[in-house]
């Protein structure tokens, strides 16, 4: 498992680092990549799958062994990469790579245009494809969370990859926000699960369910992160504007896997919390309200992609209601489902981008049919459509059966009635969308006062259509033959919740009430599409009071206006910007944080005069400073503070320090240049604007600091009295010439004992230095700038 | 910018004596007083006498490359010394000695420590450039900007190229290569 993340990784960096040379040939190299991961899931399928069938004495049905692997990653944190591959990975698996493969074929075809940036998409890919198998195999919950971040910073790189257009970016951004605040409550409720479980460790958790006070908040907070990923009411609305992106990014991440992550945790999760805190009602209410909204907005797009992805938001709250129920019969049709719709949803959002890119438009008023070429396309559309919509004998239809069948059969629990009705509203709106894109693509809404282009649209080429064929293959047989998947999503079933014992997966399971209500969504559904202008009109005129709420859309630009603002208003209040004001804070935080604990410690005096040499020095070293302190000239106050320094190597050398004295003397010399090099830039008096107060609190804070200074020189100096052992500066000298080879012991500390801190130092000089010319080059372009239109514009009479 | 004879010339004399001092001290750091960060602000000392009699377009002549090449050299021969004995499994900055034996020398003893004091050198003396550089007086300079806006340049290597091998040459500047044209590295 980590050679094939490994080789995405790889295949992945590899297209990025080659630029534009390979072209749309990137997405060939691309399609090895989840090609070689289906093999293996093939070789594995056996052993993981197992005989699900089969009963042991005591009535329990098993499944295959699942495949586990370890990789040290941080020891010292306890944090090691844990993989495992058990039945309900091999089917997220066959999503993510099955899909990944057919929609790598489908990007040579749709990407027929040399246009730069294209292999940057094939790169991207490659890496969201690892990083989601990353969410589908990870045992470990941080690992888990690790790859979610990864899958929602490749989908934000994968929506905005067309940097030129601000929608895109504006989508992109939109789409990383909502994931990733969720990402982050996620985070925090893994964290808080692994710690009350005492494991981190998915497999583990199911044997040692967590437990205490805070889980229930832990699992809201876990339930945050799902939803928001899975674009569930009122986190929807990232996913219809992530629809910027090219259509075979939409058919991949936005349909058939990301926007799945979220329904694949809550139903990794369900068996083992379904029953604790809210977690059951708050699955029941947002899936519920996701499917209605989802499917009425779906019934009122003109874009057939916009379309598909309301009708996505709709079908991901119908998987939430399935497999975050904790029921686990009712979690196999939400099997079947994630199967099915993987399917039918990548197969219609392919089609769309046939006609988008044939015809050069996907708004159902300027289609207006399509030619004889257009055949398979069409045929497929339906096909599709009838899935999503759940008639028979397509997968789509097997899977809706069976979850009302079982919701009917098993759903004892609070709001299982409730749930069921949303579910039975929620398939006649799907019903009537489902219609809606069918009627769309054959051209039955066209406008006449549009431009027809549909009509002399070219047919697409082989290559275009062949992997919506494979899909919609693959919709028709498992539909007609559902016990094809049946063990499969029995073993599923059983790797979620071993106790579990699963259901056979049937097309045609006789006259029961789930099939007369299937008849009932179909009818109603019907008369829906039949009616369906004044279906429109009174859609219009209900949703008419609910203009007036604010959309989330609105609530999203909102959060983030007051973000920004608060933002603002903090920046202004702490930065200023006034340089005296910075100085006071510091040197203010200078005195009391380190330096009041110290006057404690304050003790003897030492001897004030120990060598007469010290005198004159102190004498220059005072009266230079209150000369600096006094003088209105800028270059005077800067030679009088050179006057200090030189003085101060002076004492050094009488100290014995020639070491010191050497630095200090050169220091002195280039902070002086450097400081006239400054003031060129100032004026050369000091002008005091500050108002009358300010100027005793200044005074008070330099006296303060002095004084400050004087306590921590007196006070360290002392300190050494207080400890019994030797200084460490003897062991240095002690230790210098044979562990350092250096008779210099400042020379062997500065680079052998202390060696890290002088890199360190090195690095801020470095990181100095690139600001300083960032800050003087910027500032000074702008003033050329500035210069420049100040002498080429007329100025205005 | 007026210029003085004298310090012109004994500029010219004392600049690679300082240099040449500077190397000393890098050199002799270990066991005498120095080192490299004294040699370095030494050899910025010397840059910053070029700088006072030709103003920015000297230092930049002083060094064939550009200031921020030397301070990421710099850093990274620190940083490389200091990884070295990790990547031999020994610790961090785990020093090693070399003795050389070249004839008429002597004994030479080369530490591990050296190198990084080389580091330690370069971005001292790359710092200083860098200072230069970003509020140095290239009065030359922005009078070409503002002559011929049309034509910025069009990589960062042509800005800091020496003014003789760019194009049009100024008056202005053909005065200043009457004391400086012998620098030039062309």
């Amino acid at each position: 498992m980590f050679l094939l993340l490994l080789i995405h990784l790889l295949i992945g960096s590899a297209i990025l680092l080659s630029g534009d040379r390979l072209g749309r040939r990137a997405f060939i190299v691309a399609g090895l990549a989840p090609m070689a991961t289906i093999v293996w899931a093939a070789t594995q399928w056996a052993t993981v799958v197992g005989d699900p069938s089969a009963l042991d004495e005591a009535g329990h049905a098993s499944a295959g062994t699942a495949q586990y692997e370890s990789v040290g990653w941080i020891s010292d944190l306890d944090l090691d990469l844990y993989l495992r591959f058990d039945a309900f990975a091999l089917v997220m698996t066959l999503l993510v790579s099955g899909i990944g493969l057919l929609v790598c074929v489908y990007a040579v075809g749709y990407f027929s245009h040399i246009e730069p940036g294209q292999s940057r998409l094939a790169g991207l890919m490659t890496l969201f494809a690892a990083a989601m198998l990353g969410i589908v195999w990870a045992d470990h919950l941080i690992a888990l969370f690790i790859a979610w971040e990864l899958t929602s910073i490749t989908s934000y790189l994968l929506i905005g990859n067309d940097d030129r257009n601000p929608r895109a970016r504006a989508a992109a951004l939109q789409a990383i926000f909502i994931t990733g605040a969720g990402g982050l409550a996620l985070l925090l409720g893994l964290i808080i699960i692994g710690q009350s479980a005492g494991t981190y460790r998915l497999s583990e958790l199911i044997d040692s369910p967590p437990s205490g006070g805070a889980v229930a908040a832990a699992l809201v907070c876990v339930l945050l992160g799902a939803f928001t990923k899975s674009a569930q009411a009122p986190f929807s609305s990232w996913l219809p504007g992530a629809m910027v992106a090219p259509t075979p990014i939409s058919a991949y991440l936005h349909s058939a896997t990301m926007v799945k992550a979220g329904v694949y945790l809550v139903a990794r999760l369900s068996p083992i919390v379904a029953t604790t805190g809210q977690w059951r009602l708050l699955v029941l209410l947002v899936g519920s309200a996701t499917m209605l909204i989802g499917g009425l907005r779906a019934m009122r797009q003109r874009d057939l992609k916009l379309l598909l992805a309301y009708g996505t938001v709709s079908q991901l709250g119908f998987m939430m209601l399935l497999v975050g129920t904790g029921e686990y019969k009712i979690a196999q049709a939400g099997i079947v489902l994630l199967l099915a719709h993987g399917a039918f949803k990548a197969t219609l959002f392919m089609l769309v981008g046939i006609i988008d890119h044939q015809v050069g438009t996907r708004n159902i008023r300027e289609l207006h049919g399509l030619r004889d070429g257009w055949m398979p396309v069409k045929v497929m559309a339906v096909v599709g459509a009838a899935s999503m919509a759940g008639l028979p004998p397509l997968l789509g239809f097997v899977a809706k059966e069976k979850a009302i069948d079982t919701y009917l059969e098993y759903g004892d629990f609070t709001g299982a009635t409730a749930t069921l009705l949303v579910i039975i509203a929620g398939s006649v709106l799907t019903f009537a969308y489902s219609a809606r894109f069918v009627l769309g693509v054959f051209g039955v809404h066209g406008d006449a006062d549009n431009e027809v282009r549909s009509l002399s649209a070219p047919a697409p080429a082989a290559i275009f259509v062949a992997p919506a064929i494979v899909l919609t293959v693959v919709t028709v047989v498992v539909g007609l033959f559902p016990a094809l998947i049946s063990d499969l999503t029995k073993a599923a079933l059983l790797s979620l919740d071993p106790d579990s014992s699963p259901s056979t997966v049937k097309l045609w399971a006789g006259f029961n009430t789930a099939f007369a209500i299937s008849l009932g969504i179909i009818a109603t559904g019907t008369l829906l599409a039949v009616f369906r202008r004044p279906v429109a009109r009174f859609q219009t005129a209900a949703a008419q009071p609910l203009r007036a709420l604010p959309s989330t859309d609105d609530m999203y630009g909102d959060t983030i206006r007051a973000i920004d603002w608060i933002a603002r208003r903090v920046t202004r209040t702490v930065q200023s910007g006034s340089l005296p004001t910075y100085l006071l804070v510091i040197l203010t935080t200078v005195i009391v944080v380190p330096v009041i604990p110290m006057v404690a410690e304050f003790g003897d005096l030492p001897q004030w005069v120990e060598n007469p040499i010290h005198l004159p020095i102190v004498a220059i070293i005072i009266g230079s400073s209150i000369g600096a302190a006094l003088i209105r000239r800028r270059i005077a106050a800067v030679v009088m503070l050179g006057a200090v320094g030189f003085a101060m190597a002076a004492l050094y050398e009488t100290q014995g320090a020639p070491d010191l004295a050497l630095t200090q003397f050169a220091i002195e010399t280039l902070g002086t240049v450097l400081f006239v090099l400054v003031l060129r830039f100032l004026p050369t008096r000091f002008v005091d604007l500050a108002p009358a107060v300010v100027r005793p609190l200044r005074l008070a804070v330099s006296l303060l600091v002095g004084a400050a200074i004087f306590v921590f020189a007196i006070a360290s100096t002392n300190a050494r009295d207080d400890v019994a052992e030797e200084s460490i500066s003897v062991e240095m000298v002690e230790r210098s010439k044979p562990d350092g080879e250096g008779k210099n012991v400042v020379n062997v500390i500065l680079v052998d004992f202390r060696g890290v801190d002088t890199m360190g130092e090195i690095t801020v000089l470095l990181v100095a230095a690139v600001g300083a010319v960032a800050l003087a080059r910027g500032s000074r372009q702008y003033d050329n700038e500035r210069n420049d239109r100040e002498q080429t514009e007329e100025p205005v009479a | 910018m007026r210029r003085s004879l004298i310090l012109d010339v004994s500029v010219r004399l004392l600049y690679p004596s300082i240099i040449v001092l500077s190397l000393y001290f890098l050199f002799s750091g270990h066991n005498q007083p120095g080192g490299g960060f004294v040699g370095g602000l030494a050899a910025s000392a010397a840059i910053s006498l070029r700088y006072v009699t030709g103003g920015l377009e000297a230092v930049r002549r002083s060094f064939r490359s550009e200031p921020w090449t030397i301070l990421g050299t710099g850093l990274a021969i620190s940083v490389g010394t200091a990884i070295f004995p990790m990547l031999l499994g020994g610790a961090i900055l785990e020093h090693g000695t070399l003795k050389l034996h070249p004839p008429v020398l002597g004994e030479i003893k080369v530490t591990s420590a050296l190198p990084f004091d080389v580091g330690v050198y370069l971005v001292v003396i790359g710092l200083v450039l860098m200072i230069f550089e970003a509020f140095g007086d290239d009065r030359d300079h922005e009078m070409e900007m503002i002559e011929a806006p049309t034509q910025p340049a069009t990589s960062v290597r042509e800005e800091y190229r020496p003014l003789s091998q760019r194009e049009p040459a100024s008056d202005q500047h053909a005065a200043a290569s009457f004391w400086l044209g012998q620098d030039e590295p062309s």
